[in-house]
């Protein structure tokens, strides 16, 4: 075999790698579009839950409480230890290296894990029972790596001149992080933030048995509450529903790759702005 | 990490003149406080999930015996025996098949996207794949349940859900993780490498899997890494397609279960030596995600991605 078919033959192979890998992926969402599109009805979207009608709007308005309980505590968090991180501690001291080496384990531990331990320690130890605030406490941790990470990314692309200048006007580093360094950061956090979004859409392990799976909208914080992920899951093991089901990973697939698109745009569209200017 | 100051500008220096000072100064250090605090939640919460996990687990372990929880092969909690030796079996033949199935296409699809797209196509690829990455499990094990399952099924035999059906739901889901982090392995050697290969009359094929492909070996093998330890930790999709008997498989077309869905499964009603037998078999999955990460550190740190 000569030297060029044998490189017509290696490029051929790159192409359908390629190809059959996103064919595969952009399948798994079209064919879940293509059957559950036609079961999408106004029904889905009622008040109440009930076996007649298996309403997704309760587990909707649930999600929204557990994204937003979570967020409320996992921004705050992350963010304050991302601009440790970057603006308050020397590098390389010891509690630096422990803080990198502990968010690293987090970010890798499954969430079959955290809700194992969201389990033990909010349902049962601090007696939170199976509540939306077990769920967003447990979830918090999740996804506080992913906002720590993200948010000092964003930080540390902020050109050092900025602080140089604000310094130099007198502003102390309080000042200097929260007047120049942050606002200059926005959408590179914002991007975090929104990805931290899909991931507590998504979540369904992590749930289970500390959200617990009622069917209805939450009304307190020690409410058990399902998500959509959690009720599409029991939709799919019920097995009774097959249409509302494909309707439902519908609502749950357009709404995760409509927060992610949303995650890129804002990193690429805000993100890259006037710091070549300088 | 280059333009981080080094702790000393904007530091004040000397007494506080005047009150307004001292109250700056006050606020700085409560700030610094705060802000350290928040950096320690991190070490807090991974001292709680061992310390939750290990005191919870291990005396069931022990009560068990360890030798017998870890090597048995007979799982009944109605009769009290638990061995998790086909969970662990289980594990590592669903996450070996599916990088099987997904290293190949995620590395390929990865050196097409670094090495063979045009700049159009990669503006349009790299956005979807890191879409696809976000389908969350239970949608990836409905698919699952749906499709793949009747086609185990269909060409054969059996109940469709099966070891063979987790391998290719896992392989498809580790897929996004596999092409992004290879990409970007890929992209961080050095063009020069790729100059100097055709300048000794290499094509560019061979200058790619001959010269690039290895020289990015450490940042590829942490996709691996990286993507194994999706696949061992990864429950709701397994569970919904793998058939779930807690008894080594032998046959592809066999049902299987997994350290992880082993725990969502029973937790729900287990109670007493079960629940404990449930929270060491966390323990025991806990102890190889350790091991998956630290392999990963080691080596991204090789490859400096």
């Amino acid at each position: 075999m000569s030297a060029k078919t044998r490189s017509r033959m290696v490029r051929m192979l790159v192409y359908a790698g390629a190809a059959s890998s996103m064919m595969v992926l952009l399948f798994i969402v079209g064919y879940i579009l293509y059957k559950g599109i036609p079961h999408l009805s106004p029904k889905l979207f009622a008040w109440e839950y009930n076996t007649v009608n298996v309403s997704l709007l309760p587990a909707l308005i649930n999600t929204l409480y557990m994204t937003v309980l979570s967020l409320f505590i996992a921004v705050p968090l992350g963010v304050g230890a991302a601009i440790y991180l970057s603006e308050y501690a020397r590098r390389n001291n010891k509690l630096v290296k422990l803080v990198r080496l502990t968010t690293e384990t987090l970010s890798g531990i499954p969430s079959v894990i955290y809700g194992l331990f969201g389990a033990l320690f909010y349902v049962m130890y601090l007696r939170m029972n199976l509540s939306l605030i077990s769920g967003a406490l447990t979830l918090s941790i999740m996804i506080l790596p992913l906002i720590m990470r993200t948010t000092e990314e964003a930080l540390i692309a902020v050109p050092n001149a900025f602080r140089e200048g604000s310094y130099g006007l007198g502003a102390g580093r309080l000042r200097t992080t929260f007047s120049i360094v942050l606002p200059s950061a926005g959408p590179g956090i914002l991007a975090g933030v929104i990805l931290g979004i899909g991931r507590i859409v998504g979540e369904t392990a992590a749930l289970i048995y500390t959200a617990g799976t009622v069917p209805e909208a939450a009304t307190g914080l020690l409410d058990s509450a399902r998500t959509l992920s959690v009720h599409m899951y029991t939709l799919s093991s019920e097995g009774l529903y097959i249409g509302e089901t494909y309707a439902t990973a519908v609502v749950l697939l357009v709404m995760v790759i409509g927060i992610n698109a949303l995650s890129i745009w804002t990193s690429e569209k805000l993100g890259r702005r006037n710091y070549g200017k300088i | 990490m280059t333009n981080r100051n080094n702790g000393w500008v904007g530091a004040i220096s000397g007494p506080p003149k005047e009150k307004g000072l001292y109250m700056k100064q006050l606020k700085e250090v409560l700030a610094r406080g705060l802000f350290t605090v928040a950096a320690c939640i991190s070490i807090l919460a991974v001292a709680l999930i061992c310390i939750f996990l290990f005191v919870n687990g291990i005396p069931g372990m022990v009560q068990i015996g360890i030798v017998d929880f870890i090597t048995g092969t007979r799982w009944k909690p109605g009769n009290n025996i638990y061995g998790i030796m086909p969970m662990i079996i289980g594990s590592i033949y669903v996450t070996a098949g599916a990088l099987i199935i997904g290293v190949p296409g995620g590395i390929l699809t990865a050196v097409f996207l670094s090495k063979f797209a045009s700049k159009r196509t990669v503006k349009f690829m790299k956005p979807a794949v890191s879409l696809l990455a976000g389908i969350p499990s239970v949608v990836f094990g409905f698919f699952g349940l749906v499709v793949i399952v009747p086609l185990v099924r269909k060409f054969f035999g059996g109940s469709g859900s099966s070891l063979l059906a987790a391998c290719v739901l896992l392989g498809m889901m580790i897929l996004p993780t596999i092409i992004t982090v290879s990409e970007s392995a890929l992209n961080a050697v050095p063009h020069s490498y790729y100059e100097g290969a055709l300048a000794l009359g290499a094509s560019h094929e061979r200058a790619v899997f001959k010269v690039m492909l290895p020289a990015a070996k450490s940042g590829v093998t942490a996709s691996i890494i990286l993507g194994m330890g999706r696949a061992i930790g990864e429950a709701m999709a397994v569970m919904m397609v793998s058939g779930n008997r807690a008894v080594v498989p032998d046959s592809l077309i066999k049902g299987v279960r997994t350290l992880t869905t082993n725990i969502v499964m029973e937790m729900g009603y287990a109670a007493d030596l079960h629940r404990e037998a449930l929270i060491a078999t966390a323990v025991v999955l806990f102890v190889f995600i350790l091991i998956i990460n630290l392999l990963f550190s080691i080596l991204k740190r090789r490859a400096r991605l």
